[in-house]
Parts: C-alpha cells; sequence; structure tokens
C-alpha cells in the first residue's frame, strides 16, 4: 500500500473531523476495554501467562534459525512447501507462480496482515487473477478499496450505514435490490454471495497466526469460520506468514492462544481455531491438493538483536490500539501505513524508514497503556522513545523544536542560571494573566494556548519563596 | 539548620512546574511531610528531572541532568517529589539511562530506591492521615498515567482524601485513560490531545463533582487550561493542596472573575 504517514497530522485532523469515525472510535474504546479487563480478570493465571507467553516468543527470536528449518522439514515431510523470501517482491511473486501453476483465475482469503504488508491483492489483480477477501471485515473494506485501519477488526471504522451502502452498491448484482439495513441480513447477503465464490476459486490464501515447528502445522484463528472455507475447499492452500510467527510444540502455541483471544475481544478462545498441516492426506475426505507456506522475512531478520527485537514477540491481538487515546483519537488510517495503534507507531519506522514515520513514535503522550495490557509484555512506549532518539540523532523533523530542547537543557543544567530565569518567567507570565490567572494566547506557546488556557504562575518561584521563608526563620 | 533529632529526613524535589507555576503545591508537600514527622530539605541544586529532553530523544542533554540530581539528592534518607511522573523518571528510567555506565548506574540505582512520590510515601512509608482537614465539596480524583503505571499509585490518595472532614469523592468513567498531557506531546500534537483532554473532561464533568485534583501537575493544568477554555466552572486542585487544608485556595487558573 502506499505510505501516507508523513501527512500524519493532516490525516489525524481530517480523521477528528469526521463523525462516522468517532462513533466507531467510541465503541472500542468502551467495548473493547471492557472486555480485555473482564477476560483477564477470570483468569487467575493470566499475568503469569502473559509472562510465559513472552518468554516462549523470546526463546524462538533465539532460535529462529533452528526452529525455521525445522519447521521447514516438517511441512515438506508432511507432503508440503516452503517458499523462503526476503523481501515482499519475492513474497508476491512466490504467490504469482503458485497461483500461475493452478491455472487461477480467482483466490479467496483469510484475513491476513501480511498479504496487505505486500500489497498482494493489487499485485494480483494487476496480473489478472481476482482476490476475494472473504472475513467480513476485509470483504467490506475490499469493497470500499481501503487499507485494514485495525489489525483485528479492519472495518471497525465503518458505520452499520456505510456498511448498507456499499453492499447496496455492490450486492445488486447478485439480485439483492433492497436497501437492506438490518446487520443480520447484512452478514446473510455476504454469506451468500461468498459462498458461491468459495466454490469456485482455484486457490485460497490464509494468513498464519502461528507456525508450528514440530508439527510444520499452520494455525489460524477466527471468528466466521471463513478460514476453514477458504483452505479446504480450493485444490491449493497458501499461508502467507511472517517468519516470526513459528512457535517450537503445539503447547506452546496453545499458551499463546490463552493469551490471544483474551487480550484481542476478551473471548475466551476465538470461534474457530484451524490447524493445517500439509496437503490432503490418502484417507482425508476433504483438503486441499497443494500445500505452500510462504515465509516472509520483510526486514524482521535485520531486527534480531536490536533495541527493536521485542517487537518481534507481537502475536498481533490489537489490544495495544484498543487501549490506546491516540488512536482512539486518530482512527487507524491515520498511521499512514498497514499497522495501525502503538504496535504501528513501533513498528513502521523501521519497516517504512523514520524519515517517513517521524510521527508516529512522537505523537504519543507515553501513557503506557498499551504496554500494560500487551499479552506478550512488549515495552512499546521505550520502542518509541527510541525512535525519538533516533530522529532527533538523525535531525529529523523540525529543527525549532531540536533547539528548544538544547536551549532549556543549556539552563536546566545550570542551577544558579535556571533560577533566574524561572524568577524572571514566573514574573512575566504573571504580569501578562494579571488578575486573570491564566492566559488565552501566548505567541510562543501556541502549541498550548491554540486549544487550552495556560494557567499563569503565581508570581514568585518556590524556590525564591522557600529561600526567604528559611532566611526569616520557620 | 541543625538537623532536628528523631526526625525523619526527606529531600524534597520540587519538580520544575510547581517551581515556576503553583509554589503553593511544594509548601503544601513541606507541610504534609512536617506534619508526618518528617524534617524537610530542598536541595538547593535541583531544577527538572529530564523529562522535557528525554521524551524529545535528547538523551545526551537528560543524562547530563540525571547526573546533576543524583548528586544533588545524594545521602538523604528519602526524597519525595509531589508528582508521579517526575518521580518515575527518576525511580524507573534514570537507572536505564546509566545501564552501560557501572558506576552511575549503582548511584542511579541508589537514588531510584530511595524515592517515591508524595502520597504513597505520607501513607504508605508514614503511615500519615491528615488530621482535622475539612472541605465541603464533591471531588473527583484523576489518576496521572505515571503516577498510576510507573509507581502504582492508586489507593493511597483515595484513602487519605476519605479523611478530609465533609469531602465526597467520586470516581469518574475510565479513570485509567490519559488526560493528553504527555509533556512535549500536547505541544506537539495539540489537536490531539484537545480530543484526549475533551474527553477526560466530559467524564469528569459527568461525575458532577466541582472539583478535580490529582497528584501531577501537569494534568492538573492541561484539565485546568481546557476546561477555562471551554469555559466549565469546575475548580481544579493538586491533592496535597487538599490534604494540606488548602482546599478553598485559589484554584489552578483561576482569576479574580
Amino acid at each position: 500500500m502506499q505510505v501516507t504517514s508523513r501527512k500524519f497530522k493532516e490525516s489525524a485532523h481530517e480523521a477528528m473531523a469526521d463523525e462516522d469515525l468517532r462513533a466507531a472510535m467510541n465503541r472500542i474504546r468502551t467495548a473493547f476495554t471492557t472486555a480485555r479487563a473482564d477476560a483477564a480478570a477470570e483468569l487467575p493465571e493470566f499475568e503469569s501467562l502473559r509472562d510465559q507467553a513472552a518468554e516462549i516468543k523470546d526463546h524462538v527470536l533465539d532460535n529462529l534459525d533452528y526452529y525455521l528449518e525445522y519447521f521447514e522439514q516438517k511441512v515438506v515431510a508432511e507432503g508440503g512447501h516452503v517458499h523462503w523470501c526476503s523481501t515482499a517482491e519475492e513474497a508476491r511473486q512466490a504467490v504469482l507462480k503458485i497461483c500461475r501453476d493452478a491455472n487461477a483465475r480467482t483466490v479467496t482469503k483469510g484475513k491476513s496482515m501480511i498479504t496487505e504488508e505486500i500489497a498482494l491483492n493489487k499485485f494480483l489483480a494487476s496480473e489478472g487473477i481476482e482476490p476475494i477477501e472473504t472475513d467480513l471485515g476485509e470483504y467490506i473494506i475490499q469493497l470500499a478499496d481501503e487499507p485494514p485501519s485495525h489489525i483485528i477488526g479492519p472495518a471497525v471504522h465503518k458505520t452499520r450505514e456505510q456498511v448498507t451502502d456499499l453492499f447496496h452498491e455492490h450486492h445488486q448484482q447478485y439480485g439483492y435490490q433492497d436497501r437492506e439495513e438490518d446487520p443480520e441480513k447484512l452478514v446473510g447477503e455476504a454469506r451468500t454471495v461468498l459462498r458461491h465464490k468459495y466454490v469456485t476459486a482455484d486457490v485460497g490464501i490464509t494468513g498464519a497466526n502461528f507456525l508450528i515447528a514440530e508439527t510444520g502445522s499452520t494455525v489460524i484463528v477466527t471468528n466466521e469460520g471463513n478460514g476453514d472455507l477458504t483452505q479446504s475447499l480450493p485444490k491449493t492452500h497458501i499461508v502467507v506468514a511472517s517468519l516470526e510467527k513459528i512457535v517450537p510444540t503445539l503447547e506452546d502455541a496453545s499458551t499463546l492462544m490463552r493469551v490471544l483471544a483474551r487480550s484481542a475481544t476478551g473471548q475466551e478462545m476465538s470461534v474457530y481455531t484451524t490447524f493445517s498441516t500439509g496437503p490432503k492426506r490418502k484417507d482425508d475426505i476433504d483438503g486441499p491438493e497443494n500445500f505452500h507456506v510462504v515465509l516472509l522475512d520483510g526486514g524482521r531478520t535485520e531486527m534480531l538483536g536490536t533495541e527493536l527485537q521485542e517487537l518481534l514477540r507481537c502475536i498481533r491481538c490489537g489490544a495495544c490500539m484498543n487501549h490506546c487515546p491516540v488512536y482512539h483519537a486518530v482512527g487507524g488510517h491515520s498511521y499512514g501505513w498497514v499497522y495501525p495503534g502503538p504496535i504501528g507507531a513501533a513498528l513502521n519506522p523501521q519497516m517504512v524508514g523514520i524519515e517517513e514515520a517521524r510521527h508516529l513514535p512522537n505523537a504519543s503522550s507515553f501513557c503506557g497503556r498499551c504496554e500494560e495490557v500487551c499479552p506478550v509484555r512488549i515495552p512499546l512506549p521505550k520502542i518509541l522513545r527510541y525512535w525519538r532518539e533516533k530522529t532527533f540523532e538523525q535531525q529529523i523533523g523540525p529543527q525549532p523544536d531540536r533547539w528548544a530542547i538544547e536551549w532549556w537543557g543549556f539552563f536546566a543544567k545550570r542551577p544558579w542560571l535556571y533560577r533566574q530565569t524561572t524568577r524572571l518567567a514566573a514574573r512575566v507570565l504573571s504580569m501578562i494573566a494579571g488578575d486573570k490567572g491564566r492566559i488565552r494566547s501566548l505567541p510562543f506557546a501556541k502549541g498550548w494556548t491554540s486549544v487550552r488556557d495556560l494557567p499563569a504562575p503565581e508570581g514568585k518561584t518556590f524556590m525564591e519563596q522557600w529561600k526567604k521563608h528559611n532566611r526569616e526563620g520557620r | 539548620m541543625s538537623p532536628m533529632s528523631g526526625k525523619i529526613e526527606v529531600a524534597l524535589f520540587v519538580t520544575c512546574l510547581v517551581d515556576l507555576n503553583r509554589p503553593s503545591v511544594g509548601f503544601a508537600a513541606v507541610k504534609l511531610l512536617e506534619q508526618a514527622g518528617c524534617r524537610v530539605s530542598v536541595p538547593d541544586a535541583q531544577t527538572c528531572c529530564g523529562q522535557p529532553a528525554y521524551n524529545s530523544g535528547d538523551r545526551k542533554t537528560t543524562r547530563d541532568i540525571a547526573a546533576a540530581v543524583i548528586e544533588a539528592f545524594r545521602g538523604y534518607r528519602y526524597v519525595v517529589a509531589p508528582s508521579g511522573s517526575c518521580a518515575g523518571m527518576i525511580k524507573k528510567h534514570y537507572p536505564a539511562l546509566f545501564k552501560d555506565d557501572p558506576d552511575m548506574l549503582l548511584a542511579a540505582e541508589d537514588l531510584a530506591a530511595r524515592t517515591h512520590e508524595l502520597v504513597s510515601f505520607l501513607a504508605d512509608v508514614m503511615d500519615f492521615e491528615p488530621d482535622d482537614v475539612k472541605l465541603d465539596r464533591k471531588v473527583t480524583y484523576h489518576d496521572s498515567c505515571s503516577s498510576l503505571r510507573e509507581m502504582k499509585v492508586v489507593n493511597q490518595p483515595r484513602k487519605l482524601l476519605d479523611e478530609v472532614d465533609d469531602l465526597e469523592l467520586v470516581e469518574a468513567e475510565d479513570r485509567e485513560a490519559c488526560c493528553g498531557f504527555g509533556g512535549t506531546f500536547c505541544i506537539k500534537y495539540p489537536e490531539i490531545s484537545e480530543e484526549m483532554v475533551d474527553r477526560k473532561i466530559d467524564n469528569l464533568l459527568a461525575t458532577k463533582a466541582d472539583m478535580v485534583t490529582a497528584g501531577d501537575l501537569g494534568c492538573l493544568m492541561n484539565i485546568a487550561g481546557r476546561l477555562h477554555r471551554r469555559g466549565e466552572k469546575m475548580k481544579v486542585l493538586h491533592v496535597t493542596e487538599i490534604l494540606a487544608g488548602m482546599g478553598k485556595e485559589r484554584g489552578i487558573g483561576e482569576g479574580d472573575d
């Protein structure tokens, strides 16, 4: 997808003026946070499960080569193929070749952020292969020709009315003439339209929540069951996954699943959990004849052994964005690339470059709620700060901001000079405020006064009053 | 001044915002600490904890300032700040700043171990309760993010406010949400900050409280500034001011009008 992170401020401005988006974000803010809190409270071992989950991922990241090769052996032993891809382009070509070999005209797709990352849909369409999203949310945004705005709820920014309009526009060709508003009937429409596509698709593409080394299995979790139909009805199943999705054992996958759904939606488990191990075997009654895993690096191995490695623990639950006040305010599209919210703010600078994405790690109040709820305890604020240090070192972003900090630092390092300056500032600001006690507009503090009054200093600093107080005896 | 015998020596980290903007919070802090049986010193070499530089990515300046703070507060039994944010900076972030410098790390960890946020210090270490303080107000308490998440200050201020006669404490919806201050964030991204503080204020107003309080002046200046801009009448005070019996003083950002 086109990267628009550079325009974060403008996008955020537009997003905050969008009443539909505000309504949608309000739903997330209350529904997801409450659901996660309740789910966590109901499981006494939840906090220790989070520790275990982080440990599993850390262990894998320290031994990634071993587990990936082990996984490949197992996939091959089960009759499948693994395609190692360093870049998005290699991954696209690998998928295309498999589709060509299958003479594919249409492919159905389960929800996958990695296929968003490699912009697979546009690519396949340009090669004459029609991709059809089968996750309801992905289907909606495919009709709207928009990227996802949330990693587990891609169409979370859409209101029911907008979905009604989209379906009315696109479903008339299938004989749905009425403008349907009832959510259940809208889902029914999508289901019927998609059912037909499942049966006629030549290839099914899914992502993977986990790749299991000991068995060579791939795992997806869904709430709609669309993934099952996508991967079992077409003759060829392609799993597109990034390499940090690997876990050693089924047991490890189950530990991670216990924190995944609870953190994401507050469910104990998602409705469907589907394991795929190789193609259809001799006695299987259904399943694909060909099974491929397209493994994407996409810059991830560069993060190993760096301050960014902990980001690779991410299991894409979306809890960080569900709890992020900035995400609630600006919505997912403002972030300008595939991953929104705190995980996007931490990851996108690595993926698209810090110069392009400089706003993302800066647009945070460091409230820390993301880290507090992350099931694998990724220190997101620490990583955002790492990027701020990079922007400062590399002089990316407005020069006056850096001057202001350097200037302030000059005084803060010299207590005596600092005292004189603050004494003066306290008096001047107090004078400007007069008997109002606050300042409505201050030329050099527009960032503050554009949206709020500046409560004025009382007039004398604490330090000067304290000295006087002590001199006069207490 | 000679140390008073039997008293616990506490150094006050005033914080740059209290020093410049609201010295009464500093005096309230001194009063409370003395009531709790402490002897309070205010080291002269302090300026700021370094967060503006730290959060702007200027690690070098941050380390210089942190080193100066470590030096200024060497030797005191306790270091107390009327702010979860500044206390959190010293306690959680100073050691991280010096992780590659063993000598400084030792000193940073030593300071971190002695550093406390004021209200939790009063409640947990000094077992203090406000005595004979009265305020006939309906009050809601805002949890600052750093008090809540870095310093685990949750029940202590509520417990102490509960001891204030006639004070009715009410809780706001979504009380764990950030107010949108975030230091330099609120200046660099004023529109997003505005959206956040408006949500916070809507939740505060919905409690029908006539006063909001918190343990961090940054949040309070942001909330008060926005309340005034919106023309709301809710009064804003730092929690130490209420506990020190200064609840009738002029609220933050309030004038004669």
